[in-house]
């Protein structure tokens, strides 16, 4: 009794997941009537705007990642090191972008940065392409963080600096070729989180009149048929794709810890 | 857990340069997170010319504000209330319901992926599910003879948004409540049986009281989640729902409600408001470690 009625709510939960998913699918393959065909797809990866938004959200995602591993793994380190009475405020700190939705944030960038203030970055593309990027490194931040803080705690960071140390490393050295190997896995796994993120972002682009990948799909599901379903199909994938990358990255993990 | 280093005995005599090595955090989340924050909070309070005031907030109470405040909460409210229950009991029928350990696994996989599955995306499944021309509509429609919407249901509406925002509300809920029921010790259960408790004497005045800060903090994140919502909303109503991210999001485009200082304050009305969902999260949290390790 127990077991049936467990299993017949997963299956009603399963069914909600995986209803929505297969009725996306299906209308991506039926741009042409009565077969089922790649059309719709065909026609995405013609679309030189579908080539230029993917590729610009692919290099953001990308500076985001350099910026946010160059940002959180010294400070992290720094603070698990020297400051670990800091460690619960900075740690809160960086759930804040969990609290404040990102429309407010940017609505505060677009006010604080535009052409007539100290710092105008949203007067050049190249600023606004910048405030962009450090935008998206605000909200992946609480995932970078998290993820790096907890490889950091699976290692004995004052033994290893002081080792590194008396062999007469610099601090570069230390970060570059002690730590970062040490917490490579908690990195990879908030880059692929943070690579999710800005490939599927909506909102700062989108305000800060960006061509990503998000807005792209916003006007296309305005004004076409059957190419967003592709869209989005693409979308899940990717998003499948860096949440499975992350399982294989922590596996991975486990089997050389196992190892030693 | 390591230990803080010693500082060496010379370190007192020096000029403190620890502080040096997290200035450039300090930096980036001063600017890019505190200031533009501040920015709302403080413009939220001033007039055109710079002056304070308090018309902006007062401002907010307009028949138009308020409603699109009032639907924006029985929206967060509604889906995060289904998504902590649906939740629940999904989580509850794979930890203890006696199904197969396998099953765990690729569930809560599932669960990372698709509460990272929000935004524009996410409205285009649902369109293509429970749209005007969407794979269920028109199975009920052509199978059964049901016509949804001429029952009154319809995508670009409080229910059909409530059941959108499911998608990414249920998977959090089991990515944060599993642990809670792993924490659930199994004396307490056989406890309570040997004082003769029947099992839903046990839900009710063992296992429910213990979980209950943990349902409760997680049915707050929701609510902030839902609340802050901007992209699966406006790609799947365009601006036909007048929700507080809608109006925010036309307001800084285009200045929608002819005050830019109207829109500092509707934006820190979202602040207060998720906000204070997650102070309710953390306190509530912290009381519920107490129970569960």
């Amino acid at each position: 009794m127990k077991r049936f009625l467990a299993a017949l709510i997963l299956l009603l939960g399963i069914t909600y997941f995986v209803l929505p998913l297969i009725g996306m699918a299906e209308f991506s393959l039926s741009m042409r009537r009565g077969v089922y065909s790649l059309d719709a797809y065909r026609k995405v990866i013609a679309d030189p705007q579908f080539r230029q938004t993917f590729g610009y959200s692919v290099v953001m995602a990308l500076l985001t990642i350099v910026f946010g591993v160059l940002l959180v793994v010294p400070t992290a380190f720094w603070v698990r090191l020297r400051m670990p009475h800091l460690r619960p405020y900075v740690e809160f700190i960086t759930l804040l972008p969990l609290v404040i939705p990102a429309i407010v944030v940017v609505f505060g960038y677009i006010r604080l940065y535009n052409t007539s203030s100290w710092l105008p970055l949203t007067g050049s593309t190249f600023g606004t392409n910048l405030l962009l990027m450090l935008g998206y490194a605000t909200l992946s931040l609480p995932y970078m963080y998290r993820a790096v803080d907890t490889g950091l705690r699976t290692i004995d960071v004052a033994t290893l600096t002081e080792a590194a140390q008396s062999l007469g490393a610099g601090w570069i050295t230390i970060l570059a070729r002690v730590i970062m190997p040490n917490v490579l896995v908690a990195v990879l796994s908030g880059a692929f989180v943070t690579f999710a993120i800005v490939m599927g972002e909506f909102t700062m682009a989108a305000l800060l009149n960006r061509p990503a990948f998000g807005p792209y799909l916003q006007l296309m599901g305005a004004n076409k048929a059957y190419e967003p379903f592709a869209l989005a199909v693409i979308a899940f994938i990717i998003t499948w794709a860096c949440m499975g990358l992350i399982q294989l990255v922590t596996r991975f993990s486990k089997h050389t810890k196992a190892a030693r | 857990m390591t230990a803080p280093t010693e500082a060496r005995p010379s370190a007192g005599r020096r000029l403190p340069l620890t502080w040096l090595g997290i200035l450039p955090f300090a930096l980036f989340v001063g600017l890019f997170l505190f200031a533009p924050t501040l920015k709302i909070v403080i413009g939220a309070f001033q007039s055109q010319d710079g002056s304070f005031t308090l018309d902006n907030i007062f401002g907010l109470f307009t028949p138009s504000i308020l409603s699109s405040y009032w639907i924006s909460i029985k929206i967060s409210f509604a889906s995060a209330l289904l998504g902590c229950l649906v939740g629940f009991l999904m989580a509850a029928a794979v930890v203890l319901g006696g199904l197969p350990g396998w099953i765990r696994s690729p569930l809560l996989t599932f669960s990372g992926v698709a509460s990272n599955f929000a935004g524009v995306p996410l409205a285009f499944a649902f369109l293509a599910t429970l749209g005007p021309l969407g794979l269920i509509t028109v199975w009920l429609r052509t199978e059964f003879g049901i016509n949804l919407r001429a029952l009154g249901f319809n995508i670009l509406s409080f229910w059909g948004l409530t059941i959108t925002y499911l998608f990414f509300q249920i998977p959090l809920m089991i990515l944060i409540i599993t642990p809670a029921l792993d924490g659930l010790k199994r004396e307490w259960r056989e406890a309570a049986s040997v004082l003769g408790a029947t099992g839903v004497q046990y839900w009710r005045m063992v296992a429910l009281p213990i979980l209950f800060p943990s349902i409760l903090g997680t049915f707050a994140l929701l609510f902030a989640n839902a609340f802050g919502a901007v992209a699966t909303a406006i790609a799947l109503t365009g601006s036909s729902l007048n929700i507080v991210p809608i109006m925010l999001f036309a307001q800084i485009r285009g200045d929608v409600l002819g005050n830019p200082n109207l829109g500092y304050a509707m934006a820190f009305g979202m602040i207060l408001v998720t906000g204070i969902a997650n102070v309710i999260y953390i306190v509530l949290r912290m009381r519920s470690e107490r129970w569960l390790k």
